[in-house]
């Protein structure tokens, strides 16, 4: 039971991590690239690890693939951050389709 | 000294985590490496006084309602965050790519250092939205918004910020 309940999760994670690799290619910058890669393949991942956890259970690699999702939420959104602002600072400029840029007009 | 402490307890519990044994030389080497990873680190978690003056605040972390919060603020996130990823797996696999992209302007109420990460976590977390910068002074975050519905600093406010700042005000200011 137990198996097939982590294998779900093992399922739905890399089918996530396909839609984040898929947006990656298809989006149209690097700001919404950013927003595929940081989501579909942080909760991907996570499914992935959770997965493993239900099927290996308490042993040293179940409590490793929990500590992996940890430190995943805490540091995904961070880098996806850093990488934003650095892109903004360093002149990467939005699509040309967008709605508004306030980041832009406040940065004087 | 009381920041080294914990930060050796804390590092030898997730030593104990990955290594997942008992065995005496492995906790030798965890209580090694425990002291190493507390004495390069502490630095970071002690509050500094920075140029301005500013010390950041310490949340009092003896309050047991924080914690019954912060339990009800996983399950809201984790939703949130679910309900992002479909957002997000539509919008990749939808033939016209439905996004409407920008960079909009958002205020917040929370002062602290550790709640504004949390709220920039939660807010790249959940559905279309990434922050890029926060201007802690003046309280605004800025946010790139995959589909935006309102591009005024309220509306906008309302509807990326509001439902993580009530949550996250009660368990950390």
């Amino acid at each position: 039971m137990n198996e097939i309940i982590g294998y779900i999760f093992i399922v739905a994670g890399v089918v996530f991590d396909f839609f984040g690799c898929l947006g990656l290619v298809r989006f149209p910058d690097l700001y919404n690239r950013l927003q595929a890669a940081t989501k579909c393949v942080t909760i991907g991942t996570c499914g992935i690890m959770f997965g493993v956890f239900i099927i290996t259970g308490l042993s040293p690699s179940g409590i490793k693939a929990l500590l992996i999702i940890l430190f995943l939420i805490l540091t995904a959104p961070t880098a996806a951050h850093a990488l934003a602002r650095g892109a903004h600072k360093s002149g990467v400029k939005l699509w040309e389709k967008s709605i508004c840029d306030k980041y832009e007009e406040d940065a004087d | 000294m009381k920041t080294k402490i914990v930060l050796f307890i804390v590092a030898f519990i997730v030593w104990l985590g990955l290594t997942w044994s008992v065995e005496l030389l492995s906790l030798i080497v965890g209580v090694g490496v425990a002291i190493l990873v507390a004495f390069l680190t502490s630095d970071m978690f002690t509050p500094l006084r920075n140029k301005t003056g500013f010390v950041s605040k310490v949340p009092e972390f003896k309050q047991p309602v924080r914690y019954l919060w912060f339990l009800y603020y996983i399950p809201v996130f984790l939703w949130e965050c679910l309900k992002a990823n479909f957002d997000v797996a539509y919008r990749v696999g939808h033939p016209d790519l439905p996004i409407n992209p920008g960079i909009v302007k958002v205020k917040t109420q929370l002062k602290t250092e550790l709640a504004l990460t949390f709220l920039a976590n939660s807010i790249t977390l959940t559905p279309g939205t990434l922050s890029v910068d926060v201007d802690k002074e003046k309280g605004y975050l800025y946010v790139h918004w995959i589909n935006v519905k309102d591009k005024g600093v309220e509306g906008a406010t309302r509807i990326v910020v509001e439902k993580f700042e009530k949550i996250l005000r009660r368990i950390f200011e």
